[in-house]
C-alpha cells in the first residue's frame, strides 16, 4: 500500500498515530514520505545531519568439495542504520526493524546518545523535501540481474565440472575446492540534505582452492576472480584454463625451497600485486587515517611522497570491476579520484564524516559492508598507471632479485609499517627467472617504498580482493602493471 | 529478545504449511552500545539492536536445506524456510547433519549471566578519562588513535522439532587502547591493551591504559635486530594466535576434508614436546562470553585437547563425532556445512620442568608480544607462517624494542622446540595460557 503525507503541517504529539505502511520487498519512491518524515523529526530535535541507509540482501554461497556439493548456504538479511552528526561528533545506531516505528526507535536512541531531545508535543515537524529519487537501479536495468543469475542447480553444476578439471590437470591432489558466492544487494540511502538515491548491487566471485601434498611437501594454491553488475558471470568462467594456471602452480610450488630472508629488489606481477599499494599507501590516503593521525601522508598534499614514475588511481567506474560501484553508501555518485600523480600526491579519499573532520571533500568513498556499520572511506578500484618499461627492461635490470608472482593478502598498522605475504615467488638471477620460492613476506615502511617503484611496466592488469577495516570487509579491486621495488625485506627462513 | 516459545510455535506453523516435519533453528540477539573518543571529544557512539537466525530443514529425502536470515518477524521466518526447504533439494546426499543426540540433555552450567548496561554518557566519560591518562602517561605518546569502549547484551537460543529447547544471556564490557607516539626524528611507535568483563563496574580499566603506557614507552628506543636464529619467547596472547592459527589440527572437520595438518589417526600420538598440555574449556571461570551449549543445542563441556605432548582429542560436531566414533564437544557452528572451532583455550604443563627460565636472565633472546597479519602470513595447510610481530630483544632482564621484523618457521616444529611453560598463566580474549620459550625460530630483521 502507498504511504501518504499527512494532510497538514505535523505536530510532533501526532507522530505515534502515523500509519505508514511500507513495502517490505522494494526500495522505492514509497519509503519518500515516512524517511522525509523521520529526517525532519531528527533536525526539529537538533541534529545537524541525518541519514537513513536502508539494505536488503540476498546472499549465497556455494561449495564443491572434491566430486560432491558439500554446501549450499542462502542468507537473507533486511537492516537499517541510521547516523546523526551534532557538531563533528556522530551516533550511528542499526537496526533489523525496518517499520515505521522501528526506524523512529532507532533514530530517537542516536538523538538521545547524542544528548538531544525530541521535540514537545506542540511542536511543528517539517518533513525534510528529499530530492527526486536518483534510481540507478531502474534507470540501469538492474532489477532484472537477480532474475537473470545462475540457479542453485547451475551453480552445483558449474563448480562440479570445474572441480573435475582441476583433478585433470593436477598431480599429488589431496583436495579440491571449488566455491561460488553471489551478493545481490538492495540500497536506499536519504538524509537531511535531500539526498534520495536507491541503487542495486551484484557482486559475485567464483575461485579455487587446490592443496597438493607429497610426503613432507604440500602446498595450497588459491584463485579468486570477481565481477559486479554481470548476472552471467557464473556462466563464463572459463574453468578450464583458470584450473590448469591454479595447477601449474601447486605444480611449481610443492618443492619450492623456503626463501632465505633478507633485503632484495623484487619484481612484483600485475594484477593482484596491486596490493602493495592497497596497503602500503591506499590506505594512508584515506580520511579515516587523518582523522586517526595514522597516516604519514595527512600534510603532504601537493608534496611528492612516491617516485616520480608513479601514478595511481582509486574510482567506482571501471566495467564489472569488483570494486565498482554507481554510487557510495551516502548516496554520493561514483568518481575517478587521482591519487598521485609522478609521485605527487593530488587528493584523498573522503566520505561525509572524514569530509566533515578533515575539509578534503567528498570523492565517493563512503563505503560499508553492511547496515550495521557507519560509512568510512574506503578504496574502490585502486591500481598503478601503466608506465613506460618494458617487462623484459624490468627483470633486466636486477642481478639478484625475487619475483612476486602470486601476492597474498596484507595489512598496514597505525604507523605506517605494512606487511603481505607472497604466495608463489621465484628468485630472478642475471635477469632471469630461476628456481621457485615459498614461505616470503615483504615487510616495509610505507613512506620508504614508495620511493622505492622505481619501473612500471605497461601490462596494467586488475584482481579482485576483500579489504577489512573500519567499516566491515568491502568488496575492492587491486592493480597494477608489473613494477620494480628497488629494495625490500623478505622475510623467511 | 524474541520469545523462544512465540518463535517455536510461528516456526512450527510455517514449517508444516510448507510440509516441513523436521527443522532446527539457531538465533541470536545482540543489543550494544560502543563509543571512541579523539582528544576528549566523544567521536562516534554506535547502538546496535539486531537479530538473526539459522534454520535447517530436512525435505522428504532426508536431505537437509538451511537459511539464514536477519528477519524474525513471521513473514521472514517463513521465507526462510521455504528458501531452505528449496535448497535441501541440492544438499548433501552423503553425512547428512542429523540432530545433536545431546541436543536434550540436561545443562548444568548458569545460562543466565547478565548485568545492567551503564548509561552511554558514563561510557564516554569513562573513555576520555582514560585517553586523557594514557596521553599523560608519557610526552611522546602523541594520540591514542584506536580506542573503544563497549557494552554488549547477548542472547542465544536453539530448538528443534523434537523438543530440544536452549536459551543463554550473557552481559560483558570490554575496553581497548591503542597509543601512538611522535618524537622528533624518531619513527611512530604504538601498542595497545584490552580487556574484558562482565559489566562496566569490573573492568580494569587501570590495569589496560598501563598496560598500552607501558607497552608504547617500551618501543621508544628501538634497534635493527640481526637476522638469524633466536631463542624465543611467545606471550601468552601471540602463542595462542598460532595456536588459533593452526587449530586445523585437532579440528575434526578440517580432518575429514583433508584440510589438516593431522589425520583420522593421528590421536594417541605424540605430536609436540610433552611440556605442553592443552584443553579447551567454553565454561572455564575465566571465560566471560561462555557458552553452554553450541550451534546444534549441544552442551560445551572442558576438553583435553593435547595432553603432555601427546593428542588425545578432537573438537568435534554431532556428524563428525559419529564419523569418527566419537562423542560430540559442543563445538559445532550451525550451517548448511557444520563447521567445528574451538572456544576458550587453557594451556598449561602437566610436567616438573628439568631446566627454567627467565626473561630476567636471559641473553640474547626475543619476546614476541603480539603476532601480525595471520590472514595473510599463515599457511594453515603446510603448517608454515612468516609473520611481522612486536616484541623486544632481551638481555638480562633489559629489553630493547625491534624496528621491525618477521618471524618464520613451521608450527609443529615450534610446538616440538618448546623447551619451558612458565607456571604462571595470563588471562586473553582467547584464553588463558603462560608464556612460551621455543628454541631456534628464523628472525628476519636486518
Amino acid at each position: 500500500m502507498l504511504s501518504t503525507y499527512p494532510s497538514s503541517l505535523l505536530l510532533s504529539r501526532e507522530l505515534p498515530n502515523l500509519d505508514y505502511r511500507l513495502k517490505r520487498d522494494r526500495f522505492d519512491e514509497t519509503w519518500e514520505a515516512p524517511l522525509a518524515t523521520l529526517l525532519g523529526l531528527g533536525r526539529a530535535a537538533g541534529a545537524d545531519f541525518v541519514e537513513f541507509f536502508l539494505e536488503r540482501v540476498n546472499y549465497i554461497n556455494c561449495l564443491a568439495e572434491d566430486d560432491t556439493i558439500a554446501s549450499i548456504s542462502p542468507r537473507l538479511s533486511t537492516g537499517a542504520g541510521v547516523r546523526v552528526f551534532r557538531g563533528k561528533a556522530d551516533c550511528y545506531v542499526s537496526t533489523n526493524d525496518l517499520t515505521f516505528n522501528g526506524l523512529k526507535a532507532a533514530l530517537e536512541k542516536g538523538l538521545s546518545i547524542l544528548g538531544l531531545q525530541l521535540p514537545a508535543p506542540n511542536a511543528y515537524i517539517p518533513a525534510i523535501n528529499l530530492k527526486l529519487l536518483r534510481d540507478y537501479a531502474t534507470t540501469k536495468g538492474k532489477d532484472s540481474w537477480f532474475a537473470g543469475c545462475s540457479s542453485i542447480r547451475e551453480m552445483g553444476e558449474v563448480l562440479l565440472d570445474a572441480n573435475q578439471q582441476l583433478q585433470l590437470k593436477a598431480n599429488h591432489v589431496q583436495s579440491r575446492r571449488a566455491t561460488y558466492f553471489r551478493d545481490w544487494q538492495e540500497v536506499l540511502v536519504a538524509s537531511s540534505d535531500g539526498t534520495f538515491a536507491r541503487d542495486i548491487r551484484l557482486t559475485q566471485s567464483v575461485g579455487f582452492n587446490l592443496l597438493c601434498a607429497d610426503g613432507i611437501h604440500r602446498t595450497s594454491i588459491g584463485q579468486r576472480a570477481g565481477s559486479t553488475s554481470d548476472p552471467n558471470f557464473l556462466r563464463a568462467w572459463d574453468y578450464k584454463s583458470t584450473a590448469e594456471e591454479v595447477a601449474e602452480s601447486a605444480g611449481k610450488m610443492l618443492y619450492a625451497d623456503y626463501v632465505e630472508s633478507g633485503t632484495y629488489p623484487i619484481v612484483m606481477a600485475n594484477q593482484f600485486g596491486g596490493v602493495i599499494f592497497h596497503e602500503a599507501c591506499g590506505h594512508l590516503l584515506e580520511t579515516t587515517q587523518i582523522e586517526r593521525k595514522t597516516t604519514p601522508f595527512a600534510d603532504k598534499k601537493g608534496e611528492k611522497i612516491a617516485h616520480e614514475s608513479l601514478t595511481a588511481w582509486d574510482e567506482g567506474l571501471s566495467d564489472s570491476a569488483f570494486g565498482t560501484i554507481d554510487m557510495d553508501d551516502e548516496g554520493m555518485p561514483a568518481q575517478r579520484t587521482l591519487l598521485i600523480e609522478n609521485g605527487i600526491l593530488k587528493n584523498f579519499l573522503s566520505d561525509r564524516a572524514g569530509s566533515l573532520r578533515t575539509g578534503h571533500p567528498r570523492t565517493g568513498s563512503g563505503r560499508r559492508q553492511s547496515y550495521t556499520y557507519a560509512a568510512a572511506s574506503r578504496m574502490r578500484n585502486t591500481y598503478i598507471a601503466p608506465g613506460s618499461y618494458t617487462n623484459e627492461e624490468i627483470f633486466g635490470s636486477i642481478d639478484k632479485g625475487i619475483y612476486c608472482k602470486k601476492m597474498g593478502g596484507g595489512s598496514v598498522g597505525a604507523t605506517g609499517q605494512f606487511n603481505f605475504a607472497v604466495e608463489e615467488a621465484y628468485l630472478i638471477e642475471n635477469g632471469k627467472i630461476t628456481k621457485p620460492l615459498k614461505g616470503a613476506t615483504l615487510i616495509g615502511d610505507a613512506q620508504e617504498i614508495m620511493n622505492k617503484i622505481s619501473m612500471c611496466s605497461q601490462d596494467l592488469g586488475l584482481a579482485a580482493g576483500f579489504c577489512g577495516s573500519v567499516s566491515g570487509s568491502i568488496y575492492v579491486t587491486v592493480g597494477q602493471p608489473h613494477i620494480k621495488v628497488d629494495s625490500i625485506t623478505v622475510g623467511g627462513r | 529478545m524474541t520469545n523462544i516459545q512465540e518463535l517455536a510455535n510461528y516456526v512450527r506453523d510455517s514449517a508444516s504449511q510448507i510440509g516441513v516435519q523436521k527443522f532446527d533453528i539457531f538465533g541470536s540477539s545482540v543489543d550494544e552500545t560502543s563509543v571512541q573518543v579523539d582528544s576528549g571529544e566523544p567521536k562516534q557512539v554506535k547502538a546496535s539492536n539486531r537479530s538473526g537466525v539459522t534454520v535447517r530443514v530436512w525435505n522428504e529425502n532426508n536431505n537437509v536445506g538451511v537459511t539464514s536470515t536477519t528477519d524474525v518477524y513471521p513473514e521472514g521466518i517463513e521465507l526462510a524456510l521455504k528458501t531452505a526447504y528449496e535448497a535441501s533439494f541440492f544438499g548433501v546426499k552423503e553425512n547428512v547433519p542429523d540432530f545433536s543426540p545431546e541436543a536434550l540433555a540436561p545443562i548444568t552450567a548458569n545460562t543466565e549471566t547478565t548485568a545492567p548496561q551503564a548509561p552511554v554518557a558514563e561510557l564516554i566519560e569513562t573513555l576520555i578519562s582514560a585517553e586523557k591518562e594514557l596521553l599523560a602517561a608519557h610526552p611522546a605518546i602523541a594520540g591514542v588513535p584506536y580506542n573503544g569502549l563497549s557494552q554488549r547484551d547477548l542472547d542465544r537460543f536453539y530448538l528443534n522439532s523434537e523438543g530440544a529447547t536452549r536459551h543463554e544471556a550473557r552481559s560483558y564490557a570490554s575496553i581497548y587502547l591503542y597509543s601512538k607516539t611522535d618524537e622528533e626524528g624518531k619513527k611512530p611507535r604504538s601498542a595497545g591493551a584490552f580487556r574484558v568483563s562482565r559489566n562496566l563496574q569490573n573492568l580494569d580499566i587501570q590495569a589496560c591504559l598501563q598496560e598500552a603506557a607501558e607497552k608504547t614507552i617500551s618501543h621508544l628506543n628501538y634497534e635493527k635486530v640481526k637476522s638469524g636464529k633466536y631463542r624465543i619467547v611467545f606471550s601468552p596472547e601471540a602463542f595462542l594466535s598460532l595456536l588459533g592459527a593452526f587449530s586445523n589440527l585437532y579440528n575434526a572437520q578440517s580432518i575429514l576434508d583433508k584440510q589438516s595438518l593431522s589425520t583420522p589417526e593421528s590421536i594417541g600420538k605424540q605430536i609436540v614436546s610433552p611440556l605442553l598440555s592443552v584443553c579447551d574449556d567454553a565454561l572455564h571461570p575465566e571465560n566471560i562470553a561462555g557458552e553452554t551449549f553450541d550451534g546444534e543445542g549441544t552442551p560445551t563441556r572442558r576438553i583435553s585437547i593435547i595432553s603432555d605432548g601427546v593428542l588425545t582429542n578432537f573438537l568435534h560436531s554431532a556428524g563428525t563425532a559419529k564419523r569418527l566414533d566419537a562423542k560430540p564437544t559442543g563445538h559445532a557452528n550451525i550451517g548448511a556445512k557444520v563447521t567445528v572451532s574451538p572456544h576458550f583455550y587453557h594451556v598449561f604443563s602437566n610436567q616438573p620442568a628439568t631446566q627454567t627460565y627467565s626473561l630476567d636472565a636471559a641473553e640474547n633472546v626475543i619476546f614476541i608480544d603480539d603476532l601480525h597479519a595471520l590472514h595473510a602470513g599463515v599457511k594453515a595447510l603446510q603448517g608454515s607462517f612468516s609473520l611481522p610481530f612486536d616484541g623486544w630483544v632481551v638481555n638480562n632482564g633489559k629489553r630493547t624494542s625491534i624496528e621491525s621484523a618477521t618471524v618464520a618457521g613451521d608450527f609443529l616444529e615450534v610446538l616440538q622446540s618448546i623447551i619451558f611453560v612458565e607456571p604462571e598463566a595470563e588471562l586473553t580474549p582467547a584464553g588463558v595460557c603462560p608464556r612460551i620459550w621455543v628454541d631456534n625460530l628464523s628472525i628476519t630483521g636486518e
